[in-house]
This record gives structure tokens, C-alpha cells and sequence, in this order.
């Protein structure tokens, strides 16, 4: 029996630059910047006052009782997923083989420290009973699969920032290996707060360059001074080819393959010579019966930090060799800022669009490019990707040393 | 001072508003939190905590299961503020 071939179908988004999908996309293209001074009070109390809130608040898209007992990344799941879902067409799917992947970073932290708040000010009595289904990672994937009522199976792989793409990689396989015929995947992040910011910033992984909110998150540019938190997440509908074609669903891309490894080096910082990063493009590459002549597009990791950037993007350069002259690279998180846990998810719906659209989206804020980077970089406006049968590949590192490479392609 | 019934249930439905968005005025003394209102054990939990704190009653876990309908809680709430 020849392999089960998997297709995207469906699309959803909630980013710092729109609350669907199309919103978020057009804002891309057009170079703008999600990123923006926040207005929250312990914003004061922290050193880094800059993040990429979503552009809709999820009160605009949500019932208040609804809201209030899911945590804000629940939220987004759910906003995203409504939205994915009616873009497939709403499938008419037998339940038992309908599932739920969707990860996150860092979980319900915003939940966790509003209720450890609470405890401290009021006492364990006044601790919200919906804490627990709140605060717990696998919370925003629950809530959509009860939604969707998935009996196929819900999970959430953790892997920090690598977490979006490695569920779409196991939504993947679950269709593969015959577990499924539609997987909901993807991944959100809500955790600007002052306590994880704070935390990131005392790792000096933070962009400081407050005055400028809209040019800070400057990914390849020579000042480049750290990542900038951004929140949301992206969800897509993966659903098996023949089912997808027997119902007459529009196909947007074939997600083709994957590539995992780990660098085994540091607890956060990339190691330097990228092997994990070579491995796992040759990885997905070949799980995909793809060669590097395929590839045309990349959505990188690169957060903007001065280190991860270049180690990036020689790895890049060395795993495709001569071929990377005809990639044509985009670093949206210059846009978006860092959706971490949602980052490798809302970067493949930008991949599928891409690809769909045949039009890579832009880098922005590169003023001088870092003379160490010799990969092909999109900057300021979208490339025309060129007609015929394309591939794009995706890249997610996640602190851990987790290196996740999805493979896209045109069906 | 004991509460009024009238101030309790006006109260309440406020709380069973707030935290489980069923309109005020479908709630009444004969209805059921589980059955009528769907509430479900954790929203129940949240309703106990808002009323406590509002009406300045200790409202014990045991006691909880015992509060079928608004009008149970009503009851308990007024007996316990006397």
C-alpha cells in the first residue's frame, strides 16, 4: 500500500497583525508591523515594555462566558480553529476519525500567575475551580477537540518554540499511519505577561529597543538585539488527499514531509555549526521525495537574536548549497514578532499562503543586512515564487536544542 | 440581621449571570442549578465562592450538594445570615 499523502484544507489565525486569516496575510504582504508599545500597568515594572498583542482581542470574536473560563491561549485555539474549520468547509467527518493537535510553549501561564495572585491576596478558597483546565498545556488543544468532538485523539507536544511545528508534524503522521483522516493542528501562545517577559528579558533574549516599537523585531539587520514577544497562534485543517478529493474540498498545499533532531549541545543557545539544522532539512526533504532544486520558498526561524540569526542561517546556506540561491527566504516574525509555541504554526499558514498565492512574504526593518548572512532574503516587499510544481520548507528551533523542518509543496 | 429572600435571590441571579451567563430573569426559586440552569460542579463552585463572599455566609462543602434549586440556596443563605 502506498503511503497516505496529506493535504491542508482548512485555515485559521489570530496574530498581532489581524484576527483571521486574510486580515493577518494582507498585513504581511503589506510590510506592516504588529508590534507596539503595551499599555498594560506592570508594563512599567519590567524592562522590555514591547510586544506583538493581537491586532482583534479575543472579546471581540468570543461570548464573555465563554472567555472566562479558558485561558487566553484557549482562547485563541478556539478563535482559530472556528476559523480553520468553516475555511474546510465545515467536513462532514466520522468522529472516530477526526483529531486535535495543537501545542503550546509555555501553557496557561497567564492563568497560573492571575490565580497564584489570588491565592496570595485572598486565600486558597477565592482560586478559580477552572484554574486546572485552564493553566494546563494541553488546555487550548482540549478545548477544540471538545468542540469538534474528536475522538480520534487530542495531543500537544512541548517543545518551546519548535512546539507549533512538531504538532503539525505529528498531526502529520497521525494521518499517515491511518489514525485519522482530519487532524485540527497547529499552535498558539499567550504569555505576554510581566513574568515570563521578565524572564526572557533576564536571559538578554529580549529586543530593548523600546522607542521603536515597530522596527525592533529586525531579523539578519547588523543592530539586531534580541526577539521581540509576539501572541496568537495559526491552526490548519491536514486532512488525507483521497478523503479531501472524494468530498470536493479545496486543496491549498500537500504538507509533504518532516525533519526532527536535536542538537544535543546547550539548553538554549543554537549550536554553532547548525549540524541539527543541516540533518533535519536533509530529513524533511527526503520524507518528502523532495531535492533541494524543489525548494523555492522558507519561512525562517529567525527570532532576531544575534547569535540564532547567523547560526541559522548558515546552516541553511551549507544544507542547501548552491541550490539556496533560488530560495527565496522571508523572516516573518519581523512582522508578527515571536508567537513561540504558536510561531512554527502561524509561519506555516504563511507558508501554505505563499505557496498558494505564489508570492513570498517580506522581511522587514533590515536596514544593513549582517554581512555574515549569504542566504537570499525577502526584504520589504513580496517576491512572485515562480509557476510550475514548488516546495517551501518551514524551520522551528525551540530552546532544548529541538529542531523541527516541515516540507510544503503545490498539489 | 437576617437577609430578605427577595435581596438574596435578586443577588444571586446576579452571581449565576456573571458566572454562568443564564439571563437573570429565567432564574427562579424552583430551579435547578444542574438540571434547569446547567451549571455544571465547577461553575457551582464559582456561584458558592460569590455568594459567600456577597452575602457574608460560610456555605460548607458538605452543605453544597444539598442546594438543588435557587430556592435551596435562597433558604440556606437567609438561615445562615440570621
Amino acid at each position: 500500500m502506498s503511503r497516505r499523502r496529506v493535504v491542508v484544507t482548512g485555515l485559521g489565525a489570530t496574530t498581532p497583525l489581524g484576527g483571521d486569516v486574510a486580515s493577518s496575510w494582507s498585513a504581511l504582504l503589506a510590510g506592516r508591523s504588529g508590534v507596539r508599545t503595551l499599555t498594560d500597568e506592570w508594563a512599567s515594572t519590567i524592562p522590555v515594555t514591547i510586544a506583538g498583542r493581537v491586532e482583534v482581542e479575543p472579546s471581540e470574536a468570543m461570548e464573555r462566558v465563554e472567555m472566562r473560563r479558558l485561558d487566553r491561549s484557549e482562547q485563541f485555539a478556539l478563535i482559530a480553529a472556528r476559523e480553520a474549520w468553516k475555511d474546510a468547509g465545515s467536513p462532514d467527518v466520522d468522529l472516530e476519525r477526526l483529531g486535535v493537535v495543537i501545542a503550546s510553549g509555555i501553557g496557561g501561564v497567564t492563568t497560573l500567575l492571575d490565580q497564584y495572585d489570588i491565592l496570595k491576596n485572598k486565600g486558597a478558597r477565592f482560586v478559580s475551580p477552572h484554574t486546572v483546565p485552564m493553566l494546563m498545556p494541553n488546555g487550548p488543544a482540549a478545548n477544540v477537540g471538545l468542540e469538534l468532538k474528536a475522538k480520534a485523539g487530542v495531543h500537544t507536544p512541548v517543545s518551546a518554540c519548535a512546539s507549533g511545528a512538531e504538532a503539525i508534524g505529528y498531526a502529520m503522521e497521525m494521518i499517515r499511519f491511518d489514525r485519522a483522516d482530519i487532524i485540527v493542528t497547529g499552535g498558539v501562545e499567550a504569555a505576554v505577561h510581566a513574568l515570563p517577559m521578565a524572564a526572557f528579558a533576564a536571559m538578554k533574549a529580549l529586543s530593548t529597543r523600546k522607542d521603536d516599537p515597530k522596527r525592533a523585531s529586525r531579523p539578519y539587520d547588523v543592530d539586531r538585539d534580541g526577539f521581540v514577544l509576539g501572541e496568537g497562534g495559526g491552526i490548519l485543517v491536514l486532512e488525507e488527499y483521497e478523503h479531501a478529493k472524494a468530498r470536493g474540498a479545496t486543496i491549498y498545499a500537500e504538507i509533504a514531509g518532516q525533519g526532527l533532531t536535536s542538537d544535543g549541545y546547550h539548553i538554549a543557545a543554537p549550536d554553532p555549526d547548525g549540524s541539527g539544522v543541516q540533518r533535519a532539512i536533509a530529513f524533511a526533504l527526503r520524507d518528502a521525495g523532495l531535492t533541494t532544486r524543489d525548494i523555492v520558498h522558507l519561512n525562517a526561524h529567525a527570532t532576531s537574536t544575534p547569535v540564532g540569526d547567523v547560526a541559522e542561517a548558515n546552516a541553511l546556506r551549507l544544507a542547501l548549497g548552491a541550490d539556496a540561491d533560488h530560495v527565496a527566504v522571508s523572516a516573518t516574525k519581523s512582522s508578527t514578532g515571536h508567537l513561540l509555541g504558536g510561531a512554527g504554526a502561524i509561519e506555516s499558514v504563511f507558508i501554505v499562503k505563499a505557496l498558494q498565492e505564489r508570492l513570498a512574504p517580506p522581511t522587514i526593518n533590515i536596514e544593513n543586512i549582517d554581512p555574515a548572512v549569504t542566504i537570499d532574503v525577502v526584504r520589504d516587499k513580496p517576491r512572485a515564487l515562480p509557476a510550475g510544481d514548488i516546495a517551501a520548507l518551514n524551520d522551528s528551533f525551540g530552546f532544548g536544542g529541538h529542531n523541527v523542518v516541515l516540507a510544503f509543496r503545490t498539489l | 440581621m437576617a437577609l430578605s429572600p427577595a435581596d438574596v435571590l435578586a443577588g444571586l441571579k446576579e452571581i449565576v449571570e456573571e458566572v454562568a451567563g443564564i439571563p437573570a430573569a429565567t432564574i427562579e426559586l424552583d430551579k435547578s442549578f444542574t438540571d434547569d440552569l446547567d451549571v455544571d460542579s465547577l461553575s457551582m463552585v464559582e456561584v458558592v465562592v460569590a455568594a459567600e463572599e456577597r452575602f457574608g455566609v460560610k456555605i460548607p462543602d458538605d452543605q453544597v450538594s444539598e442546594l438543588a434549586t435557587v430556592g435551596d440556596a435562597v433558604n440556606f443563605i437567609v438561615k445562615a445570615s440570621a
